[in-house]
């Protein structure tokens, strides 16, 4: 009897392993309500975020006072990778790293780099898929106008 | 009705089959589908001149892949 609900157990524990050991890089938003968020997925084989990076710098310099917080999550394997980008651009703005791609994947990334604006509420307004200077202009223009939202 | 154990062994092959339900690359996995060891042919050139060749010899060309792909960002 013990012996069979064991075996039950252990069937059900098999199936649901997946879910039991899920290991999420784990990204609060909730530390961030009253904020608004620049979440940027970037990665050191990713081009265009070298042109990226420097800009996010002066739009934290920029609009860091009225409200804004970048998070930028990397999804380099190696850790050395992400270690020698960041060496060469002193990002002062906050860094997660994702090696196992959880969060890329909870934020379903469709191209790199990614970056989504998330409002004041928790809820995710923009999504930018790519970086091209050309946009940088249409970009501020959003952070404006969820900064401008209560 | 089936026996336990070909009702078992079904099951488990359904199962299993599940394991083929996230195909392709994720974009955040591009780095390591650009890498040289990655790459469909191991020579663009060597496969470029035998292109030609079968194209010269049976008037025909295609059938094989082409180098290319990069590090899909933008």
């Amino acid at each position: 009897m013990i012996r069979r609900s064991m075996r039950h157990l252990g069937l059900f524990v098999c199936l649901l392993w997946g879910f039991l050991v899920q290991a999420d890089a784990g990204l609060d938003l909730n530390a961030f309500q009253g904020r608004v968020v620049y979440l940027d997925f970037w990665a050191s084989w990713c081009g265009p975020c070298r042109q990226s990076f420097p800009w996010m710098e002066i739009l934290k310099d920029t609009y860091g006072a009225q409200g804004l917080e970048i998070v930028a999550v990397n999804v380099d394997r190696d850790r050395a990778d992400a270690d020698k980008f960041l060496h060469q651009f002193h990002p002062t703005f906050d860094l997660r790293f994702d090696p196992q791609g959880d969060l890329a994947e909870r934020y379903k990334v469709q191209g790199m780099p990614s970056s989504m604006l998330i409002d004041r509420h928790g809820v995710t307004r923009f999504i930018h898929v790519g970086f091209r200077p050309a946009d940088v202009r249409l970009y501020e223009a959003q952070v404006r106008e969820l900064l401008a939202e209560k | 009705m089936m026996s336990r154990s070909s009702l078992a062994l079904a099951m488990l092959a359904v199962a299993a089959v599940t394991g083929c339900t996230s195909l392709g690359v994720k974009p955040w996995q591009r780095d390591v589908l650009a890498r040289q060891e990655m790459q469909l042919d191991s020579d663009p050139l060597d496969a470029a001149i035998d292109d030609h060749m079968y194209f010269s010899k049976e008037a025909s060309s295609g059938g094989r892949s082409f180098a290319g792909g990069g590090c899909g960002c933008n």
